[in-house]
């Protein structure tokens, strides 16, 4: 009834090009943006934008980037924390090393290091693929952690590994306040969203795509799988290399190649598990998912203790809030083998139609 | 679809009452406590939260501090600093305002560094974080209380040079320091390099990749070069490992020295019978005394204390949070005694308070620590307060004081590397340091 495809003609190219096609869904994502960028920063409490939006957002991204590579391109990468971790310590070092570099060239340029190195740490995938593929790029999650701790020039000798970062202010913008970090992360994974978007209707995202359904088809068909492959290990990790800084300069404010654990390359895939292989949306809701959820789950479980009187015994709360977590998230793979994204597919499929069931 | 309404109502009204303000006549003073009793490194995180809450209890149970009750709401971290961040977000605009943090975490108590003077809110780093944060004029919002890494390698080599027979006589001595291959195992680099240079021992470092459950190679390098001390300076598993493996390779292990963080039970026990004799530093001294006393008259036996099973009970871990408990009141006291007995104070005078802390013999008698930590005193320069360390040894099961009270190293050597880090932050970050002659 609201949801109407029906009477929406396409008449020109530009049309037919535009990113998004429906009219409803691109008056929901201008909506979406204005309230993102206009309306959010006015009234969200500093909580809300600095430990809820602003990590969400940049966990997003990272989510995003191990998206293209592995739900796209079909390449499974246990390494984006890694990525993340370079993206980070080359945005440190530049800004530290390198005298009056604008800090969002070396926002920039961090990423471009983080894509180098995913170029060389992508070569085995042209010999081996899946589980093997992806036991090779645990080498790349510890190799870099190990480095980036090892060597003292990196951290710059800081004696416990932990650094500081510097205060920058990209493009005269100072990061210095919540509103601000929350306006110039929005800004930025806005932007490479709809570049991913937009790479994914290109030549070389239909190349990825290909590659993961089947490579020797995609090479018959004249793709390089050379070429795709690691073009798609060099954005990925350019994604998620930029995520990194973000995550360092808009967030916590430190770089620590501890932070950029296993743990976290494993959290990121989980995101794109449960929010959908494949999807740029997903990348979105299971990044909320992942970080939201465990949040949520112990502001309300403080709230009924409060609420109820009852004080329960000391580490039940977090230990049941982890199996609570879990179980969800059992539930959500059983329902939904393919993410969340193709429930909310599902569920458009039904609006669509709706009140009418066929 | 209506269960999910309840839920929300519930969840509502809730956060409602929650958010209400506390309506009790006694006036109150808010602690946010950023636990971690899941994750890695829960064994020693829930001990040390339930020691900090223990002793939170204590005093409330004895009428708060000048009549102030203590409030305080626990957030789980799992020690992740993204969680930390978000904890600490959450928390410290609650209930009129945190009045201190401590995080027990590095990782998240270097993400609150530049959140801190924005908030004005003081962070203690207890046993852990920067060294040079001592250095009060660049640090104004930071407490690493009691003792630093580098006054415990400071208080180490003391201790040695005390057994030996004199500084002079560690000279042509061989120490090997075996440290966990990250940042942390690296802490001690600075003072023992220095102690290495000046008194001329011979210094081994070797490292253990983490987790560090195999450390053969590494035995066999120290059985080769016949130290006479082993540092370990370690963490997690590769703690009681080192110890069996000390064993297998016969190597005494009175003779072995742990960093604190390889210095409780959760090392030690583990290890079996490889670990009697263990030595160990620590920053609060084993055995009985009135405050735990206190504790378990007050609450345990009441059923109302705050570990899962007594049996942590005295924990070198649960001492810890007890004496982060200490410590809070302590401050909160002594800025009361300079902004007004029995009201609430701000954050800021809470810093002033951890800013001139003594406790001396005398005070720490009335509060039953007599031994306890060692005497200290804090000034708007020096965040640390004391700088002696314990060396502790595992009988078997419980440990026992090793050295003859409390030990330190040179203090005016952590004191200029300490004003040398700082001094360079300052200028990495341009801060202009305070100048503590104009501080009252």
């Amino acid at each position: 009834m609201f949801y109407r495809l029906s009477g929406q003609f396409r008449t020109s190219y530009y049309e037919d090009n535009r990113l998004i096609g429906e009219k409803l869904e691109r008056t929901v994502f201008i909506a979406t943006m204005l309230v993102a960028s206009i309306a959010i920063p006015l009234v969200a409490s500093p909580y809300l934008l600095s430990a809820v939006l602003i990590p969400f957002l940049i966990f997003s991204l990272a989510a995003l980037g191990l998206n293209i590579l592995t739900g796209f391109a079909g390449q499974v990468s246990f390494g984006s924390a890694a990525f993340m971790a370079i993206g980070a310590f080359a945005s440190f070092n530049l800004l530290l090393r390198v005298p009056a570099i604008p800090s969002l060239l070396a926002f920039l340029l961090g990423g471009m290091c983080a894509s180098a190195i995913g170029v060389l740490f992508g070569l085995p995938s042209l010999r081996i693929r899946g589980f093997y593929l992806a036991a090779s790029t645990l080498a790349t999650q510890f190799f870099i952690v190990w480095c980036l701790s090892k060597v003292g020039w990196f951290t710059n000798y800081a004696a416990s590994g932990v650094i500081t970062v510097q205060h920058v202010a990209p493009l005269g913008f100072a990061l210095d306040n919540h509103v601000s970090k929350y306006l110039f992360v929005l800004v930025v994974v806005t932007t490479l969203t709809v570049v991913a978007s937009n790479l994914m209707r290109s030549n070389i995202g239909r190349s990825w795509m290909s590659i993961r359904d089947m490579d020797v088809a995609a090479e018959v068909i004249g793709i390089n799988p050379l070429y795709a492959k690691l073009t798609a290990f060099a954005v990925s990790a350019f994604y998620c290399g930029i995520a990194g800084a973000l995550y360092s300069y808009a967030y916590v404010s430190t770089v620590e190649p501890d932070g950029f654990s296993l743990d976290l390359s494993f959290k990121i895939l989980f995101m794109i598990i449960i929010g959908g292989l494949g999807s740029i949306l997903g990348s979105f809701i299971g990044a909320a998912f992942i970080v939201l959820l465990p949040i949520w789950l112990n502001v309300f479980f403080s709230a009924m203790e409060h609420f109820s009187g009852l004080k329960a015994p000391s580490g039940i709360t977090s230990n049941v809030e982890l199996i609570i977590f879990g179980g969800i998230i059992i539930v959500f793979l059983v329902v939904e083998p393919h993410g969340l994204a193709r429930l909310w597919q599902r569920a458009k499929e039904k609006l669509q139609i709706w009140p009418l069931s066929h | 679809m209506k269960h999910f309404y309840k839920l929300a109502t519930v969840l509502l009204s809730a956060s409602a009452l929650l958010a209400a303000p506390a309506c009790a006549d006694q006036p109150e003073q808010y602690i946010p406590v950023l636990s971690y009793r899941v994750g890695p490194f829960a064994a020693n995180g829930a001990s040390m939260f339930s020691g900090l809450i223990d002793y939170l209890n204590l005093t409330n149970a004895k009428g708060g501090i000048n009549g102030v009750r203590i409030t305080f709401e626990e957030c789980e971290t799992e020690y992740n600093t993204s969680r930390g961040v978000e904890c600490y977000e959450r928390l410290k605009d609650r209930q009129g305002g945190a009045s201190v943090i401590e995080t027990g975490s590095t990782g998240i108590a270097y993400a609150l560094l530049d959140r801190l003077p924005q908030d004005k809110l003081p962070m203690t780093t207890m046993g852990y974080g920067r060294a040079d944060a001592a250095d009060g004029r660049v640090f104004p919002w930071v407490f690493p209380l009691i003792s630093t890494y580098w006054s415990q390698a400071a208080a180490m080599v003391e201790y040695m040079a005390q057994q030996s027979g004199g500084m002079d006589r560690l000279k042509g001595k061989t120490i090997v320091d075996l440290y966990h291959d990250s940042a942390y195992g690296k802490e001690s680099f600075p003072v023992l390099d220095h102690y290495a240079k000046e008194i001329g021992f011979n210094l081994i470092k070797i490292a253990i990749p983490a987790p560090g459950i195999e450390q053969q190679a590494q035995w066999l390098q120290i059985r080769q070069a016949k130290p006479d001390y082993v540092i370990l300076w370690g963490f997690g598993v590769m703690n009681a490992a080192a110890m069996k493996a000390a064993a297998r390779v016969g190597y005494p292990r009175e003779k072995m020295i742990g960093s604190w963080w390889a210095g409780s039970e959760v090392d030690t026990v583990p290890a079996g019978d490889a670990a009697k004799g263990y030595l160990s530093m620590t920053f609060t001294a084993p055995g009985s005394f009135p405050v735990l006393e206190d504790i378990k008259g007050t609450l345990y036996d009441r059923g109302k204390g705050n570990l899962s099973g007594d049996a942590k009970f005295g924990s070198v871990s649960h001492v810890r949070g007890i004496v982060i408990g200490i410590l809070m009141t302590e401050a909160i006291r002594a800025a009361q005694q300079k902004y007004g007995i029995g009201r609430p104070v701000t954050a800021e005078q809470v810093r002033w308070g951890y800013e001139h802390l003594v406790l001396d013999e005398k005070r720490l008698g009335e509060i039953g620590a007599l031994g306890l930590i060692p005497p200290m005193k804090t000034s708007c320069a020096d965040h640390e307060g004391s700088g002696a360390a314990m060396v502790q040894e595992w009988d078997g099961t419980n440990f026992i004081p090793k050295s003859k009270g409390w030990v330190a190293g040179d203090r005016a050597l952590v004191r200029k590397l300490a004003e040398q880090s700082a001094a360079q932050y300052a200028a990495d970050k341009n801060i202009t340091p305070r100048d503590c002659g104009k501080e009252d």
